[in-house]
């Protein structure tokens, strides 16, 4: 589990967040929606370490951040996991290397055992014959799947996702949003899905953190979200026509 | 006041090329990864130029000499002096600057534009070290392509004068020489050293911390060869002061 307690960020003397306090639990997938510039990738990327918060607390499965040393923090590394936006792999590395890239970097196996375990990883995430291949010669969905692999050959505790679907077909979205839920109930991980995909939210969001201008500003379930009376939530969930129809027949 | 912001990240940039190391296994393989494209895929086009300007030095100063008292092997003397003292390890460099630089400052930043540079600090790993280090040792090896633009240089001069019938062989020779100092070689090779270091690293700073898309990354490469062509010029003085005067 990941806690987070008062986080506070600003650039520039310009707050980007605002007293965030909030958990996300393990084996499921937490979701953070909100608008553009609502603050999503910056308590990503202070999750991730990528930013230093000003304030607050963020304490992974009862360890302090601030008070880990630099052995403890590496470690924490290892056992994190990432899938960006537009995937990240390593352009003149194969799909393999890829997968293989954070064992060999990071950890003493021996060239079959990664071998092995990255195509393990790569059966999981279902891509057949693409072992060889660069990034550059397979589709963006397939490019999605070894961001998955190569987030989770390592079988980390948290696996952070920034907006995983971003530029896919709805079809291929689902399928990628469904892979990741399924690694998460799967290795019992703990995941963090920063979206502001509706699609996404209903099909994977256990929980859900709203954000709005920097501050939380609802916390619940995808079940709930269609319930709330929250009027930030409502303002971006009803946003479009086709999710005004839903709510209708759901309230009828 | 950007420009001091500037050199303070360079030099803290040039600290972190040598913190947390990355794997040894790994980064031999970057190394010689990085000499195939910085050194080896160089010679071509540093051999062709370098034979060229050894041709036209040796025209000129050819066609320069009116005086019939003035020995003909003159030419041999002059090529010699310009190709090793300048136009080897300055014009070459900043060539380079131009080829080498422009590929560092394009392949970083489209790691930095893509994520990738993120995924590797995500990983732990001082992505820095990473990327700059084997570009670093690499063209550590520029010195060894400097010497063969130096041969090229005096031979394309040779060529050029037998050719042209600008003097004969037996002088040219004689000219290459006549008062041969070997310091200037060492001169030469040891500023070519410091020209290769600010070859790898000024241009891998501006890749490093661009920020944008694709268009920034062609903004930062032009950047990047005009700040090390300007570095060069100006540690250029500075060096030949240094060891000449």
């Amino acid at each position: 589990m990941i806690e987070i307690q008062n986080i506070h960020k600003s650039f520039n003397g310009q707050t980007v967040l605002k007293d965030i306090s909030t958990f996300f639990e393990r084996g499921k997938t937490n979701l953070i929606i909100g608008q553009s510039g609502s603050g999503k990738t910056v308590l990503l990327k202070c999750l991730l370490g990528l930013f230093e918060p000003d304030s607050g607390k963020m304490i992974f499965d009862n360890q302090k951040l601030k008070s880990m040393n630099f052995t403890e923090r590496r470690k924490l590394r290892t056992e994190t996991g990432m899938v960006f936006q537009g995937s990240a792999l390593f352009d003149s590395l194969s799909v393999l290397e890829n997968v293989m890239f954070p064992m060999r970097m990071l950890t003493k196996m021996s060239e079959r055992e990664m071998r092995n375990q990255a195509k393990e990883v790569i059966h999981r995430v279902n891509l057949i014959n693409a072992n060889e291949k660069l990034p550059s010669e397979i589709s963006g969905g397939m490019q999605k799947r070894v961001a998955i692999a190569r987030a989770v050959v390592m079988r980390p505790k948290y696996l952070f996702c920034d907006e995983p679907n971003s530029g896919l077909d709805p079809k291929t979205a689902i399928l990628i949003d469904n892979l990741i839920h399924e690694i998460t109930k799967e290795y019992n991980i703990t995941t963090v899905i920063n979206s502001h995909d509706m699609n996404s939210v209903m099909e994977i969001g256990d929980t859900i953190l709203f954000l709005k201008d920097g501050l939380k500003a609802w916390r619940g379930s995808n079940k709930d979200i269609f319930k709330t009376d929250n009027e930030a939530v409502t303002d971006f969930v009803y946003s479009s026509e086709l999710f005004k129809k839903v709510r209708s027949l759901y309230i009828n | 006041m950007k420009i001091l912001t500037h050199i303070g990240a360079y030099f803290i940039m040039l600290k972190m090329i040598f913190l947390k190391p990355t794997k040894g296994k790994v980064m031999r393989r970057l190394i010689f990864k990085e000499i195939q494209d910085l050194i080896i895929g160089s010679i071509g086009i540093v051999g062709f130029l370098s034979f060229f300007v050894g041709g036209v030095v040796s025209i000129q100063t050819a066609l320069n000499i009116e005086n019939p008292l003035i020995p003909k092997n003159l030419v041999g003397f002059a090529t010699r002096q310009s190709v090793i003292l300048e136009f080897a390890p300055t014009f070459m460099c900043i060539i380079l600057a131009g080829k080498v630089g422009s590929y560092i400052t394009s392949s970083i930043g489209t790691m930095r534009v893509t994520e990738q540079i993120d995924a590797l600090e995500v990983m732990g790993i001082n992505s820095i070290n990473y990327l700059v280090f084997p570009k670093v040792v690499a063209m550590t090896l520029l010195p060894f392509v400097i010497n063969i633009s130096m041969f090229l240089g005096i031979f394309g001069g040779w060529a050029a004068t037998i050719y042209g019938g600008f003097s004969s062989s037996a002088d040219f020779v004689e000219g290459i020489q006549i008062d041969f100092k070997p310091f200037h070689v060492t001169y030469a090779l040891i500023k070519t050293f410091i020209f290769a270091m600010i070859l790898a690293t000024i241009p891998s700073y501006h890749g490093y911390y661009m920020k944008g898309g694709a268009l920034e990354v062609g903004k930062a490469s032009t950047v990047a060869f005009v700040w090390t062509s300007i570095v060069i010029i100006v540690v250029n003085y500075f060096v030949t002061q240094l060891l000449l005067a």
